[in-house]
């Protein structure tokens, strides 16, 4: 057995362990385009809510005192957010199967599947648990919960990917507790978290992953 | 210098076995078809290789169904998880001994 043999047989070895146990086809110009997404969405919905005067003063409250202009607002607002979300899904979606193409890895393989499953139920749990919240009138505790049950989610779904999902999980759960700590800021916690920190991941993803 | 060519593990001489080893290592369980899909190999080269690990005893077989499709899933064994890393300890040392020639 020549060394090249050896060298050959050691990256196969390798190669294997690493298709089979993790997902390695996420792309990260999707994470740069999402957070450029929410970012727009963000600055959509600061212009509508935050028409007055005042810089990053606690309208969330006024919102939710205003009875007339609340649900026109409300409804707008999330309107924003679902398509921003529904731009990001799109984009991430396409990117990474054509990644996946590139990398000669199934999309949709089992590898693929415990990643989805462990992302989703933190997910759906947050989802009804803000619906739940917003019902009843608790808008400001929206930004937080959404930025901690999606770190939740990432931290979870970490395992079956690159470790650098995990500390942007990290990143967003502590973001989560400060917003909460902080309500009537929760549009820019919620602008950095989707935002600033897609754009910031995205890029190292891109740099460590995509050339 | 004296290459330890013995305590490589001729189970593991082929190619194939070495990398349906490694993902079975690393994973918990992996099911014919996943394997089948990543290593890019034919259902019968595929089952050989797994029939020979196996009468190693190197790999249990776990046969179950999906609704009404048969789901074959494969486990590595404690015996089958230290001769892979026996068998890298020999790669690893080769390579050292030949560094230093």
């Amino acid at each position: 057995m020549k060394e090249q043999d050896i060298q050959d047989e050691l990256i196969s070895i390798r190669s294997m362990m690493e298709r089979s146990s993790k997902f390695i086809s996420l792309s990260g110009l999707s994470g740069i385009l999402a957070g450029v997404y929410a970012l727009i969405g963000a600055g959509l919905a600061y212009s509508l809510i935050y028409s007055g005067d005042g810089f990053f003063y606690t309208r969330d409250y006024l919102i939710a005192d205003d009875n007339v202009t609340q649900v026109e607002l409300l409804s707008k607002l999330i309107i924003i957010a679902l398509v921003v979300l529904a731009l990001s899904l799109a984009t991430g979606l396409l990117l990474t199967v054509r990644k996946a193409k590139q990398k000669g890895q199934p999309v949709w393989g089992s590898i693929s599947r415990q990643l989805l499953f462990n992302m989703v139920v933190p997910l759906i749990a947050g989802g009804v648990l803000m619906l739940i919240l917003l019902s009843r009138g608790y808008l400001g505790i929206v930004a937080s919960a959404s930025l901690i049950f999606y770190g939740i989610a990432l931290v979870n779904a970490s395992n079956f990917t690159f470790k650098d999902v995990r500390y942007l999980g990290i990143c967003e759960i502590l973001l989560g507790l400060l917003a909460a700590l902080l309500p009537g800021y929760g549009l820019l916690f919620w602008a950095i978290g989707f935002g600033v920190l897609h754009i910031v991941y995205g890029s190292i993803m891109y740099l460590k992953y995509d050339r | 210098m004296k290459i330890p060519f013995e305590k490589l593990d001729k189970a593991f001489e082929n190619r194939l076995r070495l990398q349906i080893m490694s993902i079975l290592v690393v994973n918990e369980r992996y099911d014919f078809n996943s394997l089948k899909e990543l290593l890019d190999a034919s259902d019968g080269n595929l089952a050989s290789h797994l029939k020979a690990l196996e009468k190693e005893e190197y790999i249990v077989v776990h046969k179950s169904f999906l609704g009404r499709k048969p789901n074959t899933n494969y486990e590595a064994t404690d015996k089958g998880r230290k001769a892979f890393k026996q068998h890298l300890d020999a790669l690893e040392q080769i390579i050292k001994n030949q560094k230093t020639k």
